[in-house]
């Protein structure tokens, strides 16, 4: 059996609930910026910086960031808790699954702190 | 080695349904997007830091290899986006029987090609 204390809220459901939200989120951000880069042939750092710049985009994309960072949380652990399991890998799996949470956090941790210092530096 | 000995389980006749297809492309799809996003991240960043970064983005965006790896990921991207909303659909309780998650699964990888095909002529 595979204890549940590393799930992202703590228990299946909540789980289950951030992922879609945060599904969601990352949906409609893929969306506009699809739709922005095609309305915008030939974009220039003005333009691009400009949006960038706005409050709302920072707000926004900081959401973007940290559902991302949920979301991969959750579905990495969906993905290390099917198949790095005792049974299909004996003793090994527990320290790969410890390995691979620890090392996503670290990235994650790093992936925000950077996307803020991206976002708050544009003028 | 008898020649006509019994089968009990001919593997050959077993095929995976192209619902579960759909599903495990999923899943990988979202594997190579844990660290494609990094990748996504530098390029906001470099686009974003000043004028001048911007245009060494766009200048090395012409490399050949970057490409690649930027279509590898839209790629990715299109899929799991494509499969990600119709997995919540059916979280919402529509078309979750056999037959119409065939037809969505379809419907899926046509999508996709699409969006894939349209992210290439994008980046080339
Ligand atoms: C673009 C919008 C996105 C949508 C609509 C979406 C949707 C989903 C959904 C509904 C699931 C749950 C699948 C399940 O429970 O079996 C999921 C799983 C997952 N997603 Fe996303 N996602 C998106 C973006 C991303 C991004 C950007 C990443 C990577 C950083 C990612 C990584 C994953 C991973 C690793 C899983 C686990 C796969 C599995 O358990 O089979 N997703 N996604």
């Amino acid at each position: 059996m595979v204890t549940s204390v590393t799930s992202f809220g703590r228990n299946g459901l909540s789980d289950w609930l951030i992922q879609r939200f945060s599904a969601v989120v990352l949906a409609t951000y893929t969306a506009f910026i699809v739709i922005y880069l095609v309305a915008h042939p030939g974009l220039t750092y003005q333009e691009w910086s400009g949006l960038h710049s706005q409050l709302w985009m920072r707000i926004f994309t900081l959401i973007v960031l940290l559902s991302n960072v949920a979301h991969g949380w959750i579905g990495l652990w969906g993905v290390l808790t099917d198949y790095a399991t005792d049974r299909l890998m004996g003793a090994i799996a527990l320290p790969i699954r410890m390995f691979s949470m620890a090392l996503y956090l670290l990235v994650a941790l790093a992936f925000i702190i950077w996307g803020v210092q991206i976002l708050w530096g544009v003028n | 080695m008898k020649k006509n000995r019994p089968v009990n389980l001919n593997l050959s006749t077993v095929q995976f349904p192209i619902t579960a297809i759909v599903s495990i492309l999923h899943r990988i799809s979202g594997m190579i997007l844990l660290p494609g996003v990094l990748l996504l991240l530098w390029m906001l960043d470099m686009s974003l830091a000043s004028q001048a970064s911007f245009d060494t983005l766009s200048e090395w965006l012409g490399n050949p290899l970057l490409k690649v790896a930027l279509w590898a990921i839209l790629a990715a991207l299109a899929y799991h986006f494509v499969a990600g909303i119709r997995h919540i659909i059916m979280d919402l309780g529509f078309a979750e029987s056999f037959e119409s998650g065939k037809l969505t699964a379809y419907i899926s990888l046509v999508c996709t090609a699409i969006l894939v095909l349209l992210a290439g002529v994008w980046v080339w």
